[in-house]
């Protein structure tokens, strides 16, 4: 028995449709097996929250009198500065963005106080930021200095727009040196001291559709605390990697590109973060709903933690050179029982996503759907899929001589 | 019996007094020296462990504050600001004493003052900040 997205948006409207979290269907399907599962069931709902670097937010500031051209200038939100390169009233923040102030690693491991992510956090909370840019100055644009405080209910449009977000997969973090090394992983401990992976492991949107079979352009998602819509897929988006015996990847694969409006969204799904050593960068929650068409669709959503997997990356040596040592698989379960074995040595294990917020925006986005306020989408364009070769590839440099 | 954990700032120009010696000879405690940083001529400051009688405690606490020697409970230090903690966990595997740990069955992160020495390397490991000390 399949089911279409019209039906099921049918159903969400009478208040009608069977939504339940990954955590709820996989106890669903322990009990009742996939095929009743898929029948009852009409949407499943994933969540994840952890630190998305290639994150960021355009805005439209609206034009003082006299007008100002930022584009082909200078500005900074919070001494962050932001680029300019676009038309007279637009800018874009990315997330990893530091003042020129900050010291940097400089003064090794840096800080990495305050960056992109916290400016676009502090806005979306409502606070005033200072805005000042410096332009060149046109016939039509003529003012060359604005300084001013700037808040998100000042500007005409604030977008959040991730390039790559919600990874299908990660990678767990080691270190085999002989020193701590601070990573985008976080610290980590020489000589296997500790183990870090990022992935919401059963809750994570993208391992519950591995083909994606439902999510593509167009999905309607949430993003931020807000409502959001894949873009596109994400940057490094890699159909090209080993899966398990159920076609999930065991290593990063699959991203996605996510937009929405950030005047909807709120600091407790959007926060800036801040890696010792390594940068600043933004948190992000997000849910995407699965809608169960088919039992296929259903079996996949419903693996648990034993059943997806990903591999351990030494980040003292192997991952900084570009070289792909494989030091073993290890299943979410084991991940999240709180130490894995590496070379026969117990490692103690950490995640850098937070599995207690992605539950809670699997729940969030349930209520939403139950309560009639969120519909499904079809998806306008497809991501490529597994067997689409589409591949991420390292640079092959040529020099310029 | 008394066992607790204190934070002891020590003047710039006391270098001559065998603190600890006194405290273990004189009060009969027990002295855990869990970190320390004493240098002539800077103020100094000492995360100590001390187990003993109760009225043995008190005086040595007396003494200690006659020295100019300020004295905090280390409770006090290391604050876990759980509104700004996502429960991910990235400082689980770098505390060193387990004060912060994640519960198996919700994956939410709990903060044992009581085990905390108040080492600090929680601090840079909390991407979000969430993890304060004060002196």
């Amino acid at each position: 028995m399949s089911k279409t997205i019209a039906e099921i948006n049918d159903k969400i409207k009478k208040g009608k449709a069977v939504v339940v979290t990954v955590e709820e269907l996989i106890g669903l399907v322990e009990e009742k097996g996939v095929s009743k599962s898929a029948q009852t069931v009409d949407v499943v709902t994933t969540g994840t929250m952890g630190p998305m670097c290639s994150s960021g937010a355009y805005f439209n500031i609206g034009q003082p009198k006299p007008k100002i051209k930022l584009g082909g200038g200078k500005a900074y939100l919070n001494d962050i500065p932001v680029y300019t390169g676009l038309a007279a009233g637009d800018f874009f923040i990315g997330a990893g963005a530091l003042p020129d102030s900050d010291p940097r690693n400089k003064i090794y491991p840096g800080k990495f106080a305050y960056g992109g992510g916290h400016a676009i956090e502090d806005l979306v909370a409502g606070q005033d930021l200072r805005f000042t840019a410096t332009a060149y100055g046109t016939d039509c644009y003529p003012r060359k200095e604005l300084s001013t405080w700037l808040s998100i209910r000042d500007m005409n449009e604030a977008v959040l727009f991730n390039p790559r977000n919600i990874y299908q997969n990660y990678n767990v973090a080691v270190n085999l040196s002989d020193r701590v090394i601070y990573t985008y992983m976080g610290i980590l401990k020489p000589n296997l001291g500790n183990a870090n992976y990022c992935s919401a492991g059963q809750l994570s949107p993208l391992l519950k559709d591995p083909g994606f079979l439902t999510i593509g352009i167009g999905t309607r998602v949430f993003l931020g605390g807000g409502v959001g819509y894949i873009a596109w897929w994400g940057t490094q988006h890699n159909t090209s990697v080993k899966t398990n015996r159920n076609g999930v990847p065991t290593a990063p694969a699959g991203t996605a590109a996510l937009i929405g409006d950030l005047k909807q969204m709120s600091p407790e799904w959007l926060k800036g973060a801040s890696f010792t050593g390594y940068g600043a960068t933004m948190v992000v929650g997000v849910g995407v709903p699965i809608p169960i068409l088919n039992e296929e669709i259903c079996r996949h959503a419903a693996l648990p933690d034993e059943k997806l997997s990903t591999r351990i990356v030494d980040y003292g040596r192997d991952y900084p050179q570009g070289r792909m040592r494989d030091l073993g698989t290890v299943n979410y379960a084991q991940l999240k029982s709180g130490t894995i074995r590496v070379r026969d040595k117990q490692v103690p294990t950490a995640s850098l996503s937070s599995y207690p917020r992605a539950i809670k925006i699997a729940s969030i986005l349930k209520s939403w759907i139950e309560e009639g306020r969120f519909f499904l989408t079809e998806r306008v364009g497809e991501f490529p899929g597994p067997g689409s070769g589409y591949s991420y590839h390292p640079l092959k440099e040529r020099p310029i001589t | 019996m008394i066992s607790k954990r204190i934070v002891l700032h020590f003047p710039r120009d006391l270098v001559s007094e065998p603190t600890i010696s006194r405290l273990v000879k004189k009060y009969d405690l027990e002295c855990n020296i869990l970190r320390a940083n004493i240098t002539p001529r800077q103020v100094g400051i000492m995360v100590l462990g001390l187990k003993g009688g109760n009225k043995q405690y008190k005086d040595a606490i007396v003494y200690l504050k006659s020295l100019n020697i300020t004295v905090q409970p280390l409770s006090q230090d290391v604050t876990w600001n759980e509104d700004l903690c996502t429960d991910c966990g990235a400082c689980v595997t770098i505390c060193p004493t387990e004060a912060l740990t994640k519960d198996p069955n919700t994956q939410k992160v709990r903060f044992d003052k009581d085990a905390c020495i108040g080492c600090e390397l929680c601090i840079p490991a909390c991407p979000m900040g969430a993890m304060e000390v004060h002196f």
